[in-house]
């Protein structure tokens, strides 16, 4: 059976991505993230709930990341080099190239600006991406003699995968994040009906059933389109990574489309790095880009620029994709500032802000802010929400599960409250369990599973002639001799079992009397009987020999008269044990009497 | 064993060098399988008789019954079934052979390849129902192979060969009288899915050959679109649409509940269904045909666009609701605060159903689908169900708006298409015309005029609407110049379709002043044109408006008028005296003026008879010059005028060519006059090809006349042939092939021949016997008399009538900067031409290319250059490439279209099949009696080219 162990984080949490599986005897450790708004121990997983006493590496077969935000690997250099980790680790090629960027920027931040010492270092994050694996779509990777991990496209961001892990005939898919309907850069994630016996998904969004995407994109477009004509400058800020390249795509060819020719800028550093492996990684991106590419790589863009700080007071109008995206800092701060006392300007926020930061405050409607040094910022600009998630709705979970048609699922990654509503969901429209369990919990599935077992080709043959076509969807019963031996199954003829065991064979006959009200001679019984089993059972041979005894295959009927009331008949009835179903069947049509003769 | 060889193939080449004897030679020497294998695959090349065929099959079968190698039986089978495809040939004498092949075979792969043999045979033998009994049959048997291929053909069998009428069935009575479908709807359980596919597509092909499916197979095909394998989901979902047309109205059970719905909703709900499948092949055909099930109920059709949204398990309004809402409640256009689409009532948990069984949310997924064949394929489905229902046409315009905004162009432009066939059922709220008009920004062509073609036909319900479509056509005008007449054209089907809401925007979009007069606008510009073009046809039907106009528009009207008239209507002006006003109030309403005229006119020229031929030209001269005009103005009559002058000009020439002094004199003496004979019958030849080939809507009254009318020149050539050779011995010919012709054309109009009495032909065929005997002199007099003496035929008009045109827009030849390139090499030049009422472009248009050396070079564009963007029209964007010479100076290059025609492509529409398994064979010879020619049908534009010398 797999257990699911949850290591802290990712239950009924977003953040700290980490599960446990043991399956059949396998241990695999499924992301390693972090907690973004800890500072402290916390924002790591406990990994000493992995195991007390002996070695990791000892312990986890392996460990698998499915995409490369820091919620789902920023523990990684963490767990593997200070803790101590030396097996193999897999992820997905883009995964496993923009990991350690991050990684590192993630590491400069902490370390560098907030001064944190007893922090994983450059070298590490090195060190730890020698362990790494790359795998490819849908490829099955052997992880050793019965463990083997299989990659499925997973939308959500350049490289997110979700893996079926297997064992025997065990398995479990674990999604990652993932995302049912496509976007301007990315594809829909897809699985084959590989019927795990778990399905453990993330369920951010257990409780939303989202719009269509068009209608906003269209509003997105046509936001920053009448402002440009407007001659005015938009400001979008965003993350490096993930909705920029996706915003990027869209104006790109919005831009192409409508021949516009004001300029795009996008702030410099992490993102061209960034956007370097989208043009590498072409083969994850969606239709179109994929199938466009030989003309021109869509990640090339014409219309959009590096930034450079003196930009910002030029004239005209101007689009600018600029850092960190809920403006708390850095450079969309600045340019934020410059440009928001202006009325023709506009600022659009793709996604959720944190409270506290000023994306949040001017999303809230607050006009004025305090700045550092006391000053009051008036913001005049427009300000606009538009939000562009990529992680699949109630919908798309639901229909990820009857891609897949697990027979139980687990919901870690979300909400305990919504959660439960997605779980009473699950279980009334599939009538599969669902587990929603908390941090550090530990759930048990238990499962079916089949033990193969040898059968010698000639028993198959003899067995399949019997009766009609073999179906493969239906099982079909056979006859032979189960052997264990040497720790394996075989199926064998009896013969052959015989032999090999060197036991002499008994014969097993059943014999049964059954009594007959005939008052007529006995070989007029027997005639009687031989014309009514003849009549019914026309598909067996029924022979009348010549000694008065009657055989149905290999069954032997004979009659005799009572010894004492001579209108009662004694019919002898005898078979193998090999024949015991006829054999019972034929007592039983006899026990019923013959039927009344018309003379 | 040498010699022995030797003899017996001198033996049979001294009977016949048939092609059999040395295939049997060859395989005679064949040591080992795989040297015989390489004999029948040479063997296969080379193409058979049809005389042979029966005997190569006999050498084939025997060496067959010989092989051991699975392999070359293998190609022995397929090569039967390849010869038993030859034309001409009937292959019941080898079936029997054929069937007794099957007894003894071992190898699965051999067994299927020898089905598909017979059921080539079968297909081959369409009216013999008891050989189809017999192999449906050996089908049957061969039912329970274990090898999937094997099972797999024998169901094709069955499905093509199959019993379809019941009475067939009772006559072979035996096993195969069983129900076929019975047969096949078994397999829909095997456990191969190959072979379930199989079972299902059998299922369809009974079905389109015309077997009425029991409706007992619904449920079993409803549980195979659950199956694990694409195909078998994919035929499914086809097998149910058929089920679902053939039963609609039967009434099935919602199995977990005892309520019960009509059978086309219940499989609509599952088509819709499998919209939201694994596998995008199945998404594909599952989108598609839901456009074709339009029996089923409003309330399942309008559920395919629903989707309730919600956000934390609050109710939420989709960006449409909230769009709709913004616009009824009057305040349009607020910019989106924070939190507007905040979610707003509670949901009950248990009333949120995620994953309907039934249709909701179909197209909603599948117009966001990540493949594009699905979007499209939504799209077009889409289209067909609003086209039969109104109300959804309604509700369904917020997703194709939507669908304007589609990272890949041919969906947008396919939502654009879609847009404008449902046009007449839709109403633009202000909001979606907004979106709609965004895209006239677009940088492709394509995408831009089917815009405008979607405009001309749409509705829209307020002033500001129009106001804010002219503004941003007038965008469009400035940033792409060249959709100059798109444009116009657009706008005068939103003035004449909207007059009344153009009229309070007249002073604002003429700029006048109740006071003060305004400076009068550039007549040239093209923004102005197209302002003027919208208020004028707006002004035809609303006859208050010519009050608002300042003096300059009066004289603007009477310029465009004039200048542009296809676009510029006829309006009845203050103080203006108009052709139209001064005959308008004793015509009936509903007939045009114009038609009128034009029926009136020919009413005159068919009634000349009384007249002296003097008179007879002028009148013909006259009405033929009206004519002409009159197709200038009334564009919707050019065919129609263009048709018949052009008739009247052959009828006159005819006529010119007759009265010539010529015939009375003899013969020798005039070669000169005789010139203008012979160049009139060519003329006329010319124009008879031309009614024939350029008019669309032609119809087989007036192809008769057009024929009759060639018969005529072609008989007025042989008159003046034989008036100017000398000796007989070539005239014998001519009067034969002549005689032909009359014939071929009594053949072919048969069924004409009464309607045309007193005609040129009807008095030939009365003289016909005598022609046949008589001398080439004296049927040149025949004819000569006959001819003269003949009535000028009456054509009749037909419905509609159009002429075939190209008009080049680019290149333009306006360019003084000569196109240079290396010479040798080439240079490409893109052609962009609209084409229209022109049939069949892809076959018949072609481009020639004209140097100044006068050599032409013809080009066929390829099928894909052509675009269809309305009914009737066409668009031709191709690449010509340009070689030639080296040349001193640049020079001018001609640039046409010609539209090439056939003369036997109406009769001669059986071509004989191609047999396919030979290359050789493909080379048909060119049809015999079929006249080829072109038609230029543009005009010609110059280009300015220059081939340098290539640099050393």
């Amino acid at each position: 059976f797999p257990a699911v162990r949850l290591c802290s984080g990712a239950g009924q949490d977003v953040g700290r991505s980490c599960v446990l599986v043991s399956i059949a005897g396998k241990n695999v450790m499924l992301d390693c993230g972090m907690h973004m708004g800890y500072n402290d121990d916390r924002r790591f997983p406990d990994f000493s709930y992995i195991t007390q006493n002996g070695r990791l590496t000892d312990f986890l077969d392996c460990v698998i990341i499915s995409h490369f935000h820091l919620d789902h690997c920023g523990a990684l250099p963490y767990f593997s080099e200070m803790v101590g980790y030396d097996g193999p680790i897999y992820m997905t090629h883009p995964t496993k190239a923009i990991c350690p960027i991050l990684l590192e920027d993630y590491r400069k931040i902490t370390v560098d600006k907030k001064g944190e010492t007893n922090f994983f270092t450059s070298q590490m994050i090195k060190d730890c991406m020698k362990k790494v694996v790359a795998v490819h779509l849908h490829q099955t990777v052997q992880v050793d003699e019965e463990l083997e991990i299989k990659a499925y496209y997973a939308g959500h961001v350049l490289g997110a995968a979700m893996f079926q892990i297997k064992v025997g005939c065990e398995s479990v898919v674990y999604t990652g994040d993932y995302n049912m309907t496509p976007d301007r850069h990315l594809g829909a994630a897809w699985i084959e009906k590989c019927r795990p016996d778990l399905l453990i998904t993330e369920s951010t969004y257990a409780t939303t059933i989202r719009d269509s995407k068009r209608c906003r994109e269209r509003d997105f477009l046509k936001k920053v389109h009448e402002t440009v004509e407007r001659g005015g400058k938009v400001l979008i800020p965003v993350f490096a990574l993930g909705r920029a390249q996706e915003l990027c795509i869209l104006l790109e060819t919005f831009w192409e489309r409508m021949n516009l020719k004001a300029p795009i800028y996008f702030s410099t550093g992490l993102t061209e790095k960034a956007n370097h492996y989208y043009k590498l990684f072409i083969t994850w991106t969606n239709q179109k880009i994929r199938k466009t590419f030989v003309q021109r790589n869509m990640f090339e863009f014409k219309h959009i620029k590096a930034f450079d700080r003196a930009f910002a007071d030029n004239p005209g109008p101007m689009v600018v994709f600029a850092t960190p995206g809920m403006l708390h800092a850095g450079q969309s701060l600045q340019i934020f500032r410059k440009w928001a006392g202006n009325e023709k300007n506009m600022v659009i926020m793709p996604g959720y802000c944190v409270q506290g930061t000023v994306g949040h405050k001017i999303l809230s409607g607050q006009r004025k802010l305090e700045m550092e040094g006391r000053q009051i910022l008036e913001v005049k600009m427009q300000v606009e929400y538009m939000s562009f998630s990529a992680h699949a709705d109630a919908k798309g979970i639901m229909q990820l599960i009857r891609q897949a048609e697990p027979r139980n699922v687990l919901l870690v990654h979300g909400e305990a409250k919504k959660m439960e509503f997605l779980k009473q969901k699950i279980e009334q429209e599939f009538h599969v369990s669902c587990f929603m369990p908390a941090n550090g919990e530990t759930t048990t599935i238990l499962t079916n599973p089949c033990i193969p077992v040898d059968i010698s080709l000639g028993l198959l043959k003899r067995e399949t002639a019997i009766g009609p076509l073999p179906d493969a969807k239906k099982p079909k019963l056979m006859h032979g001799t189960l052997l264990m031996k040497d720790n394996s199954f075989r199926l064998v003829s009896p013969e052959q079992a015989l032999k090999e065991l060197g036991l002499a064979e008994h014969q097993l006959r059943f014999t049964c009397r059954v009594h007959i009200q005939d008052p007529r001679k006995e070989h007029e019984t027997v005639l009687r009987v031989y014309n009514h089993l003849k009549g019914i059972l026309k598909d067996y041979s029924v022979q009348h020999l010549p000694d008065g005894s009657i055989t149905v295959e290999s069954i032997l009927i004979q009659a005799t008269a009572h010894s004492e009331d001579q209108g009662t008949k004694v019919l002898l009835v005898s078979w193998t044990y090999q024949d015991e179903e006829l054999g019972s069947y034929l007592t039983s049509l006899l026990k019923k009497g013959l039927p009344q003769s018309t003379p | 064993q040498q010699q022995h060889e030797d003899l017996s193939t001198k033996k049979l080449r001294l009977t016949k060098p048939s092609k059999s004897a040395a295939l049997h030679v060859d395989l005679c020497k064949a040591t080992s399988p795989a040297d015989a294998l390489q004999y029948l695959l040479q063997f296969a090349r080379k193409p058979v008789e049809v005389e042979s065929v029966e005997g190569v099959v006999r050498i084939l079968l025997e060496h067959y019954y010989k092989e051991n190698d699975a392999s070359v039986r293998l190609k022995i089978a397929s090569l039967l079934g390849l010869l038993s495809k030859t034309a001409g040939f009937s292959p019941d004498c080898i079936m029997d052979d054929a069937i007794n092949t099957l007894q003894n075979e071992k190898s699965h792969q051999v067994l299927a390849q020898l089905l598909d043999t017979l059921l080539v045979i079968g297909t081959k033998l369409p009216e013999n129902p008891s050989v189809r009994m017999r192999l449906v049959e050996v089908a049957c048997k061969h039912l329970t192979d274990s090898s999937h291929g094997v099972r797999n053909k024998c169901l094709q069998l069955i499905g093509c060969l199959g019993p379809v009428e019941k009475g067939v069935a009772k006559e072979a009575e035996s096993q195969a009288a069983k129900d076929v479908q019975k047969i096949i709807g078994d397999h829909f359980n095997d456990q191969d899915p190959r072979v379930r596919t199989a079972a299902i597509k059998a299922m369809l092909q009974l079905h389109e050959r015309g077997l009425k499916l029991q409706q007992t197979i619904y449920s079993q095909a409803c549980k195979l679109l659950a199956d694990d394998y694409e195909q078998v989901r994919s035929a499914a979902v086809q097998l149910i649409w058929v089920l679902s047309q053939l039963y609609p109205e039967s009434i099935v059970p919602i199995p977990s509940s005892n309520e019960e719905i009509r059978l086309v909703d219940d499989a609509f709900g599952k088509i819709c269904h499998m919209v939201s499948d694994g596998s995008w092949v199945v998404r594909v055909q599952a989108a598609k045909l839901l456009g074709s099930m339009q029996q089923v109920s409003s309330h399942f059709l309008e559920q395919t666009l629903d989707k309730k949204l919600m956000s934390d398990l609050r109710r939420k309004r989709t960006a449409h609701e909230r769009a709709k809402e913004l616009y009824s409640s009057g305040e349009f256009s607020s910019g989106r605060k924070w939190g507007d689409d905040a979610p707003k009532e509670e949901i009950d948990t248990g009333a949120v159903n995620l994953i309907e069984s039934g249709a909701c949310g179909a197209f909603v997924h599948g117009l966001e689908d990540e493949m594009y064949e699905v979007r499209i394929a939504a799209v077009e489905a889409l289209c067909m169900l609003a086209q039969s229902s109104p109300s959804f046409a309604e509700k369904c315009l917020d997703f194709l708006v939507d669908m304007f905004n589609d990272e890949i162009e041919e969906v947008r432009l396919q939502s654009i298409h879609t847009m404008r066939k449902i046009s007449n059922n839709i109403t633009l709220r202000e909001d979606q015309l907004d979106t709609v008009l965004a895209v006239l920004e677009d940088s492709s062509r394509d995408i831009r005029e089917a815009l405008h073609e979607l405009l001309c036909c749409t509705n829209v319900s307020t002033k500001e609407g129009i106001h804010l479509a002219l503004v941003e056509l007038l965008k469009n005008l400035t940033k792409y110049p060249t959709d100059r007449e798109s444009i116009w054209k657009c706008l005068k089907f939103l003035g004449s379709r909207h007059p009344t809401l153009v009229l309070p925007l007249v002073p604002e979009l003429l700029s006048t002043h109740p006071f003060f007069d305004t400076p009068e606008p550039d007549m040239d510009d093209p923004a102005y044109i197209a302002v003027l073009v919208l208020i004028f046809n707006a002004a035809k039907s609303c006859p208050t408006m010519p009050a608002l106009f300042s003096d300059h528009t009066f004289r603007h009207y009477a310029y465009l008028r004039d200048s542009l008239s296809h676009l510029v209507p006829p309006l009845r002006l203050p103080g203006r005296k108009l052709v139209s006003s001064a005959v308008s109030p004793s015509i009936t309403p509903h007939e045009d003026p114009s038609q009128q005229f034009l029926h009136q006119s020919l009413e005159r020229v068919y009634n000349f008879q009384h007249l002296d031929p003097r008179g007879i030209q002028e009148l013909l001269e006259f009405t033929i010059r009206d004519l002409q005009r009159l197709g200038e103005l009334q564009s919707e009559l050019a065919g129609m005028a263009d048709f018949t002058a052009t008739y009247l000009q052959c009828q006159l020439l005819l006529i010119k060519a007759l009265q010539e002094k010529l015939w009375n004199v003899a013969a020798p003496l005039y070669l000169k006059q005789n010139a203008l004979a012979s160049a009139a019958a060519k003329q006329i030849l010319e124009e008879t090809y031309k009614m024939e080939f350029m008019y669309s809507g032609v119809e087989s009254r007036q192809v008769v006349i057009i024929h009759h009318m060639r018969l005529q020149a072609k008989a007025l050539q042989l008159i003046v042939t034989a008036r100017t050779t000398r000796g007989v011995e070539p005239l014998f010919g001519m009067c034969e092939k002549f005689l032909q012709e009359v014939d071929s054309f009594q053949r072919c109009f048969i069924s004409e021949l009464p309607h045309m009495q007193g005609s040129f032909v009807d008095k030939l065929l009365d003289l016909m016997p005598r022609l046949v005997t008589s001398k080439p002199s004296e049927v040149v007099k025949i004819l000569q008399t006959t001819l003269r003496q003949s009535t000028f035929l009456h054509l009749p008009l037909p419905e509609q009538l159009h002429r075939a045109t190209a008009n080049i827009i680019e290149p333009t030849g306006e360019s003084d900067n000569p196109l240079r390139f290396t010479s040798g090499l080439v240079v490409a030049l893109d052609v962009d031409a609209t084409l229209e009422h022109v049939q069949d472009p892809q076959g018949t248009v072609k481009v020639q290319v004209l140097y100044p050396d006068g050599q032409a070079q013809l080009i066929h564009p390829k099928p894909a250059d052509f675009r269809n963007p309305g009914p009737g029209r066409h668009r031709l964007i191709t690449q010509v490439y340009l070689s030639h010479t080296a040349w001193t100076e640049p020079c001018q290059i001609e640039v046409r279209l010609l539209l090439a025609y056939n003369s036997n492509r109406s009769k001669a529409s059986t071509r004989i099949p191609k047999s396919s398994w030979s290359e050789s064979l493909e080379a048909l010879p060119p049809s015999e009696n079929g006249i080829e020619g072109t038609i230029p049908f543009s005009k010609p534009v110059k280009v300015y080219i220059m081939p340098k010398p290539a640099r050393r």
